[in-house]
């Protein structure tokens, strides 16, 4: 039997503009509670709500990275429902004509590309936090509230989990090169919902669309994916269906686990927001913010391959993030060797960031210090190896390069009166090795070399200590 | 001299020459208001001790010789739905009891700027809904003129105290009809002004694309000379208008010959009072003997408007009233176990009949199933009635009808039939739908009961409004310096 999942995300993310959408307070991740808050978001009666220019820069900014059609004109509506964190009742969002429509983000599958179309994205305001205490009181935080949002729905183009993943770092990347959103999912300023249901195609039979909410990370999100795509289709095997619910993942017991049933469909009575008049966007804004915007991956990685002469695979890897390619460009400023960069980028340091789940702009040291730390390896002061070492703990202290190799003494041996006496030595003590190597055993030169840079802890010069060693039994 | 007698025109004046001082004409008020509220509760909360101070330190600045605001001196009633900043703000409500709010309304800031005076809140129908203030959680408020009957609403405590002297001039706010029915039955001028004229800034949201602040006053000149101060852009309020200020008194000519009166055989049609509707047929002779040219016209939906009216106010009125819960601020439940419970317990509490009955009503127009035949077809007809008015300001300059198809009408008469209270409103409330201005002057009386005559003006054609009226008000002295007696 052959069963195609079908997965649809609606992601809310939070924009980085200085003031809140509706209000003058500072759009500021945390900060004591209820302490950047006033009449307007906290929704007192009287007050009413003035648009942030801002915020419509931003969405549309959104909007055209993600191939959308910009509407001309539209306007706000309130979506009502009861909750303590939500102030007036209901949220300013918007219904029925989106800020932008339509739209899709390409993902690169081994297969090739494939577009993820998105339904629409529109502005709305974030809630306050309920703050649930041990004693059982509830308290509210009413920061957050007011702190614009776009709401990106997707069609149900994703078939994998992957897929929906590759989606997520693709939109996350996005939105971080064009600067409307630093997307930390660990401060909620990328939120993500799906929905998911599994098909089977063979007798078309399809299960009830799970909700999934809560999700924390990426990794989070897979695996909830993944739970539940298995969950559907067991349930197919048996013949079965899946409730219309709403579930959350559970890192602990890693599995999903139901928050409600879904039973009626939620009425939120949308009506038009009159206290802000409808938006007109004239075409020569959206011109003139599509000209603003800075280069997207794929012009990056184009021009990257281009410019640097690197495999398209590096410059994809390089370009994943804005912060990863500016952290490349500025490192090829200082050493010229564009791919000599991209291998160690690629490897030691990305390795040692996704291990410690780390973020390029966390790093201790800048670009002119990785820099400066192949430079001493092309130089032959210090060996690759040893660069490995002082990159370790170039990302534990963000000393530089050159102060730790002074400080530990790594400046490598080439010094060649010196490295002969300590061949000299190595080789009065490993007699049987000359044999060996004299009777045509190539491995033996590489124990003796090994011995010469244990004598020296690493720091001889491999090459160097290798042609002593040969000329000198060949002198014998 | 009876300091209470004056118009604020005249308390101004005879401050700047020194003749009364402001803590003069504050303690004359003062003194009137205890007289008069045990009758009346025209007021919910009366601030003493703030007028006093304000009336000082303008005393302080004519003896310093320095530039008075021009609503210096001039005592003024607010109503109790706009928000003043440490004084309670309850808009007649169980649910705002306590409410002292933290910030300011920018129509107070303004007139505090202008040196005025504020004497306290006025009472309303609990948060506006209503014609008759008999809703307010503070009491009754009683009509000076004769205080068994009504004195209109929902700006009934506005009106009452204009009349009853208690204030000179006051603020209210007009929904859909709320300032000029008020304004007919307490025979005094009541002004809602163009929507976007007068920033809503601090006004408790009742239905917010129909809310407008606007002015009451005992004659045309006092409310021209309020709404000087309160007008203009506000950039606290995207729905204020920007555009050049215009002098409502400087501009105020007593001329109106060749302006273009029409009168909407509708209107006349309608089922009214044969007294009020004398007395309106009067007035328009008058309009014609002084030069202006009357008209029939027609406005053919606008028997759609009172139903459209209610539809789009009712379901503004239920997303309005849902931030009052409980949480925040505002009356809370004493008994609750779940956070249902606590929503539905103190909602239910502390709001009256009328506004449970609105909150239903506007709840299931906005409901999925009805959002769309219900709630966006009254949008659509909203439309067509506005492009009815439209073309006959293409024409005309100003359209005439009575204020309230009745004489101000006794207490508890109607408040067990909310249908034909909603009715009383059928000629204000196409004013507010299509957010254009209005004024209501007395123009007769009948068994000592004031007709109220409505003159409407298309948008931000407030200054036409104003001279029709005051040219009336002269040539009948009614009004003016009589104290719209
Ligand atoms: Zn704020």
């Amino acid at each position: 039997m052959a069963y195609k999942t079908v997965i649809g995300l609606e992601i809310h993310v939070e924009l980085m503009t200085d003031t809140k959408i509706f209000c003058s307070c500072p759009n500021e991740f945390g900060g004591e509670a209820n302490t950047h808050c006033c009449p307007v978001c906290l929704g007192l009666p009287g007050a009413l709500p003035v648009l942030n220019k801002a915020v419509l820069e931003y969405a549309i900014k959104a909007g055209i990275a993600f191939n959308s059609k910009i509407a001309n004109i539209t306007k706000m509506d309130r979506k009502h429902y009861f909750y303590p964190d939500l102030v007036k009742g209901y949220q300013i969002s918007q219904d029925d004509v989106p800020l932008c429509s339509g739209g899709y983000v390409e993902i690169e599958l081994e297969e090739g590309t494939k577009k993820i179309g998105l339904t629409r994205i529109h502005i709305e305001e974030d809630t306050g936090k309920s703050i649930h205490t041990e004693e059982g009181d509830s308290l509210l935080d009413y920061n957050r509230a007011g702190v614009p949002l776009i709401e990106i729905v997707t069609e149900p183009d994703m078939n994998t989990p992957e897929e929906a993943r590759l989606f997520l770092e693709k939109l996350k990347s996005t939105l971080k090169y064009i600067e409307v959103s630093d997307c930390k999912m660990e401060e909620g300023s990328l939120r993500c919902d799906i929905n998911i249901n599994v098909v089977d195609t063979e007798t078309g039979k399809k299960t009830n669309i799970t909700e999934l909410k809560n999700l924390n990370s990426f990794s989070g999100a897979v695996k909830a994916m993944e739970y539940e795509e298995k969950r559907h289709i067991s349930l197919l095997k048996e013949g079965e269906n899946t409730e219309r619910e709403t579930r959350r993942w559970d890192e602990v017991k890693n599995e999903t686990i139901i928050m409600r049933e879904k039973g009626e469909v939620a009425d939120y009575r949308y009506a038009v927001e009159t206290d802000i008049l409808p938006i007109e966007i004239k075409d020569e804004w959206i011109e003139e913010l599509k000209n603003s915007l800075p280069e997207l991956p794929h012009a990056k990685k184009q021009r990257f391959i281009k410019e640097y002469d690197i495999p398209e695979y590096d410059a994809g890897v390089l370009t994943q993030s804005k912060e990863l390619a500016d952290f490349y460009e500025e490192t090829v400023k200082y050493i010229d060797d564009p791919k000599q960069v991209s291998n160690w980028i690629m490897g030691d340091v990305l390795r040692r960031i996704n291990d410690e789940e780390l973020e390029i702009e966390d790093l201790k040291f800048k670009p002119k210090d990785l820099a400066k730390l192949l430079e001493l390896i092309n130089e032959g002061k210090i060996s690759n190896n040893i660069g490995k070492k002082v990159l370790r703990t170039m990302f534990e202290t963000g000393d530089s390069p050159e102060k730790i190799v002074k400080e530990k003494g790594l400046i490598q041996i080439s010094d060649e009166d010196e490295l002969e006496k300590i061949v000299e030595k190595v080789l009065s003590e490993n007699e049987q090795s000359i044999i060996d190597y004299k009777n045509g055993k190539d491995r033996a030169l590489g124990y003796l070399v090994g011995q010469v840079m244990k004598v020296t802890k690493g720091k001889a010069n491999p090459q160097m200590a290798n042609q002593i060693i040969r000329d000198m039994i060949e002198e014998q | 001299m009876d300091i209470i007698n004056l118009t604020a025109m005249d308390m101004r004046e005879k401050l700047k020459n020194k003749e009364i001082s402001a803590r003069d004409i504050v303690e004359a008020h003062i003194d009137r208001l205890q007289k008069m509220e045990e009758d009346l509760n025209a007021f919910i909360t009366i601030s003493k001790e703030e007028a006093l101070n304000a009336a000082d330190i303008i005393d302080e600045k004519i003896k310093k010789g320095e530039k008075l605001g021009p609503l210096a001196g001039i005592p003024i009633g607010v109503k109790d739905n706009i928000i003043t900043k440490d004084i309670k703000t309850t808009c007649g409500s169980k649910m705002l009891e306590n409410f002292i709010p933290p910030y300011e309304s920018t129509v107070v800031e303004k007139i505090k700027k202008a040196d005025g005076i504020i004497l306290g809140k006025t009472n309303m129908d609990e948060f506006a809904m209503g014609s008759s203030t008999e809703t307010s959680y503070f009491g009754i408020t009683k009509n000076p003129i004769d205080t068994q009957r009504v004195p209109g609403g929902s700006s009934g405590g506005s009106a009452a105290a204009v009349r009853a002297k208690e204030v000179a001039i006051a603020l209210g706010s007009d929904t859909g009809g709320s300032i000029r029915q008020p304004a007919s039955f307490c025979g005094v001028v009541g002004l809602k002004p163009t929507y976007g004229l007068v920033s809503r800034y601090g006004l408790v949201s009742l239905a917010n694309s129909l809310d407008q602040i606007g002015t009451l006053g005992r004659n045309v000149t006092d409310v021209a000379l309020l709404l000087n101060a309160i007008v203009g852009y506000d950039e606290k309020d995207s729905t204020s208008v920007n555009m050049d200020i215009i002098d409502y008194i400087e501009g105020l000519s007593e001329d109106v010959k060749g302006m273009r009166i029409g009168v909407p055989k509708e209107y006349l049609n309608l089922n009214m009072d044969e007294r009020v509707k004398e007395q309106i047929l009067n007035s328009i002779e008058i309009f014609k003997n002084m030069g202006a040219v009357v008209e029939e016209i027609s406005l053919p939906h606008i028997e759609y408007a009172l139903a459209t009216y209610y539809i789009i106010s009712t379901a503004e009125i239920s997303s309005n009233m849902a931030r009052f819960d409980g949480i925040r601020y505002g009356y809370r439940a004493k008994d609750y176990e779940t956070l249902d419970e606590l929503y539905i317990n103190s909602r239910s509490e502390a709001f009256g009949e009328e506004v449970k009955r609105r909150i239903m009503f506007g709840t299931y127009s906005l409901s999925k199933d009805n959002n769309e035949k219900i709630y966006k077809k009254a949008a659509k007809v909203r439309t067509i009635i506005k492009e009815d008015f439209d073309k006959i300001f293409e024409d005309y300059d100003i359209i005439l009808s009575p204020t309230s198809p009745s004489l101000p009408f006794r207490i508890g008469e109607r408040i067990e039939e909310p249908l034909a209270m909603y009715k009383s409103d059928i000629f204000t409330v196409p004013i507010n739908l299509t957010g254009i201005c209005a004024i209501s002057i007395p123009c007769g009386y009948v068994e000592g009961l004031p007709v109220g005559l409505q003159i409407i003006g298309d948008k931000f054609e407030e200054l036409k409004v104003l001279r029709l009226a005051r040219a009336f008000e002269k040539h009948v002295s009614l009004g003016g310096e009589n104290i719209g007696l």
